[in-house]
């Protein structure tokens, strides 16, 4: 072992400045190139900073598409999920007040149209994204809410849904919202 | 097709075919044949050879070659030790993150020097920026690590084997150099130009179209996702992982992030042909374990896109499969095809919430990390098959009447007793773990208040995984687990340690006592190890050790949650 310790510590050092030195600073540079230089890219309404393009955010009042629920209450510095079982009784029963509440919130919505993204937490309690479904059931809430025709609100959805590879038609809830709010 | 369907098909079928002109190339550099990077990389390693004052030549055998191998490891322990508990006092900490405690320090090095990649912490609050890039840097030479004793076995597999033909150090660095940090370098591009964040600066604020206030952590993200995946670590950079839209945010990151989870550990079974020039043997082995890893896959797919029970129950629509857990953009069945390959390779990663999985694909994930060697870690993946192939040789043997003999070399007593106590290892050491925490869950009651986020059934899977996942150097969790507490951190640490270290000392060990045997070459009276019947065997040996010792825990956990919800 001990013609070992020398070479150790020497190529430690080495990989020390290969890997947290020259790796890191060689992808920070390339980013300098990449879209807000790698600083997280923003979306900016009027010249204030509303949000992070990638990242979801809390949307409670009935004039906005909601987003799904979080576990950290879309907190971008303390991410996770609810890490709840499928099983779990607790589990459960908030889900099913999640669907009471949302049923009262829009009483023309039959319990069996909502889709489970609106009731279940996202993996990083930070999803940007809703489903097609998760958007067209709350269509008419607000629709009544703004006093403007279902129709346009249906044709703003269906405006804003973008479909990836996996076929999933999504929809991004800032920027709708953010679309919502520009609507006449 | 189903798109969701056709999309993880394209993830596997891609992985395959990049596999294969990589594991000829990584064959080559091992080899030290000519390759077109050498223009650059050999000058480049030359020069990290003259600073380490290392003789890259310097025929080794096993015990030199352990002996290397272990000492910096231990040189890493500290070095890791020391960042860890002083990241106050020391720079790069722009949102003033605290030091580690002692138990958390211990977890997350043992953790992070043994490939595994387990946290007990969460990124954004628990570490600074210097902490993360000392984790990147175990992200690499712990890879590297890796492949270089499955290197060292893969030469002393040769049929010119002699007990001195190898070189630690040459691995190690060739592996770090020539293939860890190009195809790092590629997939942090790739993540940055879809939106990943590199940045030395803090968190961000700023005011939601609501009015709230948020709080946003950044960081020099890319770089870590990148190796985190490709080296088989796991360790993201954000608490959730690689849920979070930060660290993969969209379908083609998903994608680039998922193959490279499993592309190093194929692309080494076709480096293993390559070096020991038997191809059909190399895709025995691939065939052994693609056969394993669909086994696990198909019905976890299944059972994602299907949904959870309990919530078809309350009368809601599923159209999107189980989704709690899981992110829109990736869906279901991308999620369990995550789920599946970061658990057969030892990654750990994760783009959904294990915990939530429904409950046959939670075991199926489970199963993955607890057989280990389908794929399984960078180098060390195949190091755990090879331990099962020795098994399978001599039971073989047993059985027709031959003397057991593995690539023209005799095994013996020696050989099979290290085998079977590497193989025991395992299981011995993830139920040990559970029994014992079970023991002090129901004994006190008081001390283990906070530790489970679920209860009945799915709570004793809790802790199941926990060791699960630091036997097999995984990493992932069912995060619902307060873990950040002495006993957990240093009973996984403990459990890591030993499962990290032990598998790469018997295969290496194993394949040096081999190499040292006379050859002979086979004849008429040989067990062929290239063919399916062997590889059935394999198979076999696999099934009994590695999964039905682990059946009874199994069934007081997901398999009773997956009955209680009928």
């Amino acid at each position: 072992m001990k013609q070992h310790i020398f070479p150790a510590l020497r190529l430690t050092v080495v990989c020390i400045l290969l890997f947290m030195g020259i790796y890191p600073l060689l992808v920070w540079s390339i980013a300098k190139a990449a879209p807000a230089s790698g600083e997280g890219e923003t979306i900016t309404l009027n010249g204030r900073v509303v949000g992070y393009k990638l990242e979801g955010q809390r949307f409670t009042a009935d004039r906005y598409f909601t987003g799904r629920p979080s576990a950290t209450g879309y907190n971008a510095s303390l991410s996770g999920g609810s890490n709840k079982g499928p099983s779990d009784s607790a589990y459960l029963t908030e889900v099913r007040a999640r669907i009471d509440s949302f049923l009262g919130h829009n009483p023309d919505i039959r319990k069996e149209n909502i889709p489970s993204d609106l009731v279940t937490a996202s993996g990083s309690g930070l999803d940007p994204d809703i489903s097609l479904q998760a958007a067209l059931v709350q269509a008419a809430r607000i629709s009544a809410v703004r006093a403007i025709p279902e129709r346009s609100v249906i044709n703003l959805i269906k405006e804003q849904t973008d479909k990836s590879i996996n076929g999933i038609q999504k929809i991004n809830v800032l920027r709708i919202n953010i679309a919502l709010d520009q609507l006449k | 097709m189903n798109a969701e369907i056709t999309g993880i098909v394209l993830m596997f079928l891609g992985t395959i075919l990049l596999a294969v002109p990589l594991g000829k190339y990584i064959g080559k550099v091992y080899a030290g044949e000519r390759t077109w990077t050498d223009r650059f990389f050999n000058p480049f390693d030359k020069m990290i050879f003259r600073l380490s004052g290392i003789n890259p030549d310097k025929n080794m055998n096993w015990k030199q070659n352990l002996a290397a191998l272990l000492t910096i490891n231990l040189a890493w322990f500290f070095f890791s030790m020391l960042v860890l508990m002083n990241m106050s006092r020391l720079p790069l900490n722009p949102d003033a993150n605290p030091s580690m405690s002692a138990d958390l320090a211990f977890n997350t090095t043992v953790s992070f020097v043994s490939n595994t990649n387990l946290q007990h912490y969460s990124g954004e609050t628990g570490v600074s920026y210097l902490g993360q890039m000392v984790l990147m840097l175990f992200q690499f030479i712990s890879a590297g690590a890796g492949m270089a004793a499955c290197a060292i076995v893969f030469f002393a597999m040769r049929e010119k084997a002699t007990p001195h033909n190898s070189n630690f150090y040459n691995y190690f660095v060739k592996s770090c150099t020539r293939v860890l940090l190009p195809l790092s370098l590629i997939l942090a591009v790739i993540l940055l130009f879809n939106g990943t964040p590199m940045t030395f600066k803090g968190k961000s604020e700023y005011v939601s179209l609501q009015g709230d206030t948020v709080q946003v952590a950044r960081g020099p993200s890319a770089a870590m996702i990148a190796i985190k995946q490709l080296g088989t670590n796991g360790g993201g950079f954000f608490g959730a992982n690689s849920a979070h839209p930060l660290e993969n945010p969209n379908y083609i990151t998903n994608m680039a992030e998922n193959m490279s989870i499993f592309l190093i550990p194929v692309a080494m079974l076709f480096a293993l042909g390559y070096i020991i020039r038997r191809k059909r043997f190399a895709w025995m082995v691939f065939g052994v374990m693609t056969i394993g890893f669909l086994l696990l896959l198909l019905p976890a797919v299944y059972y994602e896109m299907k949904g959870n029970p309990a919530l078809q129950q309350l009368g809601i629509a599923q159209p999107h499969g189980s989704m709690e857990g899981k992110e829109i953009r990736f869906g279901s069945a991308a999620s369990a095809f995550w789920a599946i390959t970061t658990t057969c390779t030892s990654n750990g990663s994760v783009n959904a919430m294990h915990d939530s999985l429904t409950p046959l694909s939670g075991m199926f994930a489970m199963l993955g990390m607890m057989i280990n060697a389908f794929y399984g870690g960078v180098g060390v993946g195949f190091l755990n098959f090879y331990v099962f192939m020795i098994i399978a040789v001599f039971i073989s043997g047993l059985m027709v009447g031959r003397t057991p003999e593995f690539l023209g070399r005799k095994i013996e007593a020696r050989e099979m007793k290290i085998a079977a106590i590497i193989a025991l290892l395992h299981p011995l050491l993830i139920l040990t773990g559970t029994a014992l925490s079970s023991y002090f869950y129901v004994h006190h009651p008081g001390a283990a208040a906070g530790w489970l986020n679920n209860t009945g059934s799915h709570g004793f899977s809790e802790m199941l995984y926990e060791y699960t996942s630091s036997a097999a150097n995984n990493g992932s969790g069912f995060e619902g687990l307060g873990d950040n507490t002495q006993f957990w951190n240093i009973s996984c640490g403990i459990v890591m340690l030993l499962s990290r270290f032990m598998p790469i000392i018997g295969p290496v060990a194993i394949a040096g006592i081999l190499a040292a045997k006379k050859y002979t070459p086979e004849s008429a009276g040989t067990l062929r190890t290239d063919t399916g019947t062997f590889g059935i065997m394999v198979f076999a040996v696999i099934f009994i050790v590695a999964a039905l010792s682990f059946f009874p825990a199994l069934a007081l956990g997901p398999i009773a949650e997956f009955f209680g919800m009928k």
